[in-house]
């Protein structure tokens, strides 16, 4: 193929993710525009008033930045792994399979498919939050950069899971019990500074926690961890993802038999 | 001339150690309109799905219009459209999106994309169920949707496994004058079928799978002159109570209206009647016990079912 087929054929394989989750909107784009907006409520005006500051900051204020990341990695995960399971499950892979689609593209296809999703959420819940506070971006390179670099990887992580899945409950697996846990723990909803250190320090092994506090970084200016660090990190996950990804895809692991 | 398809000592174990294919060697010349056969398991879908990588082979070499599936994947690829045996289409999109997002895989323009959609849904019968969601389609749609979407990016070679299960006589007939219609153009056509009248109207070349071997290859017309008997069913009047003696002919008994005589190439029916005529016994109708090759098939495969058992 060259380029130009190639970008045809990447190009089919986004507008069909894309058109996947947009058809399907009440479970996939409204689902974290109610949850988060209950959060805002609750814990941002009910409780949060009660809290007081956090890291120098209104507590709403301060989470509504965990709260944006919290729905682009749930999101850029839940989409990869949902859609190409399904492609598995329904067998449509073959149609892939079969076709001259270099294997890096098909990847980076259903990586931009759940980035999209990712970064469209983050939209929908950046835009309600804006009726419970003043969002001021402080450096908007950082904002953009680390949101989009985290959405990258958790996409990469939703495809490998999804490769590994041999049923719809091997797909809620990670996100229930890997996912989650490591969100709420990861600096979203307080600052690790309030931790004993021994727990501190345990919380500096939880990546999700470098990139909350970039993003949070990026809007308000306050984190509790080496930015240039999270970006690498970063990088590296993604190089790390992705050729792991490539790996599995070039040896047909789950999908040809 | 390059062959359309070559496969060489090609082998299969799946994961769970089943050998279902055991070295096939096979060639189908550009143009053909080649059939395989076999019982079921016998290792068709194995065989195709390699060659349309599906299926990870074990050993063995496929080169499709020369181009080796091992380097020269993406060349391979392009000469092919595949119709597998099982459906395999998205069941919540629309027909026309499934035809088209195929197209694009290829690196179609989506332009040309809609166009050739347009031409293959309306030859296949499918235009007026564009819209509709691939899961409401019957059986017999569903197939040929994916014939259509086998030929959006316009393959030298069509296979299809299996092309006809399920679809109705009318629609069998109708799918057969396009897939000669097709080949007539330039489509080296191969399939595999459980029915050997289809083989047998359609096919120039065949060859015979079973147990993962190649037990025939050779042309249809070849394999039908290797039969040397036949079969008549013959409604006789009136009833017998013991099988006629017929000089020369063996026959049987099915009850006792229903004769079954097996008859030689080189015999005739003649005197068959003859004698028949002669015993006072009258022939109100006969008619040919199943399809010819069916027969021959059945023989093959169990003469390789004796061999299979020795091995
Ligand atoms: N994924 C698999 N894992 C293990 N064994 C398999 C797998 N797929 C097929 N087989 C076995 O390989 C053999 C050949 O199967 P194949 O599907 O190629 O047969 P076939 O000739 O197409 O049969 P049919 O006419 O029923 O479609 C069968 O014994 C089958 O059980
Ligand atoms: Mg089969």
């Amino acid at each position: 193929m060259n380029s130009r087929e190639i970008f045809i054929a990447f190009w089919t394989i986004v507008v069909k993710e894309v058109r996947r989750f947009t058809r399907i909107w009440p479970q996939t784009l409204l689902p974290p525009a109610i949850t988060m907006t209950l959060y805002f409520i609750i814990f941002g005006n009910l409780i949060g008033s009660r809290i007081g500051e956090m890291g120098g900051f209104d507590y709403m204020e301060y989470i509504v930045p965990g709260l944006i990341m919290m729905s682009v990695i749930t999101n850029s995960y839940g989409n990869v792994v949902s859609s190409f399971y399904g492609t598995k499950f329904q067998r449509h892979v073959e149609e892939l399979l079969v076709s001259p689609i270099p294997n890096w593209v098909i990847l980076s296809g259903y990586v931009v498919g759940g980035v999209s999703r990712g970064l469209g959420v983050g939209l929908i819940v950046t835009l309600l939050s804006l009726f419970f506070t003043d969002l001021q971006v402080h450096h908007l390179f950082v904002t953009v950069g680390t949101v989009l670099l985290t959405s990258v990887v958790f996409s990469l992580g939703g495809f490998i899971n999804a490769v590994y899945a041999n049923s719809f409950d091997d797909i809620s697996i990670v996100p229930t019990f890997v996912l989650t846990p490591l969100t709420y723990l990861g600096g979203v909803f307080y600052s690790i500074q309030l931790l004993p250190e021994f727990w501190q320090g345990v919380s500096m092994l939880n990546p999700i926690l470098y990139m909350v506090n970039t993003f949070r970084y990026g809007i308000l200016g306050v984190s509790d961890i080496n930015i240039v660090f999270a970006f690498g990190m970063l990088l590296v996950f993604i190089v790390a993802l992705f050729s792991y990804s490539l790996y599995l895809l070039q040896n047909g692991k789950g999908i040809r038999a | 001339m390059t062959a359309a398809l070559s496969i060489r000592n090609l082998r299969k174990t799946y994961d769970n150690g089943f050998e279902a294919l055991k070295g096939i060697s096979l060639e189908v010349q550009q143009g053909d309109f080649f059939a395989l056969l076999g019982p079921n398991g016998a290792g068709k879908s194995t065989t195709l799905g390699i060659v349309s990588s599906l299926v990870n082979k074990s050993a063995g070499e496929v080169e499709v219009f020369g181009h080796s599936l091992d380097s020269d994947k993406a060349k391979a690829k392009t000469c092919l459209g595949v119709v597998p045996q099982e459906f395999n289409f998205n069941q919540f999109e629309k027909v026309i999106d499934i035809v088209i997002t195929q197209a694009g895989y290829y690196g179609i323009p989506r332009s040309l994309a809609r166009e050739r959609a347009e031409f293959y849904l309306k030859k296949l019968g499918l235009w007026d169920k564009r819209d509709q969601v691939s899961r409401m389609l019957s059986g017999g749609m569903k197939r040929r949707l994916m014939i259509a979407r086998a030929l959006v990016h316009e393959p030298q070679v069509l296979i299809l496994d299996e092309p006809t299960a399920g679809v109705d006589i009318e629609l069998r007939r109708s799918m057969w004058s396009f897939l000669r219609e097709i080949n007539a153009a330039g489509t080296t056509i191969i399939l595999t079928t459980h029915y050997l009248e289809e083989a047998e109207s359609l096919c120039r070349n065949i060859a015979i799978i079973d147990h993962g071997r190649i037990i025939q290859n050779t042309s249809v017309r070849e394999l039908l002159q290797q039969l040397n008997t036949e079969t008549f069913i013959l409604d006789i009047d009136p009833p017998q109570g013991a099988v006629p003696s017929l000089n020369g002919y063996p026959a049987k008994l099915d009850d006792d209206h229903t004769l079954v005589v097996e008859v030689e190439k080189n015999q005739g029916l003649s005197r068959l009647f003859q004698e028949l005529a002669e015993q006072r016994i009258e022939v109100r109708s006969m008619r040919n016990k199943a399809n010819r090759l069916e027969e021959l098939f059945v023989s093959l495969v169990d003469k390789n079912l004796a061999t299979e058992a020795t091995r």
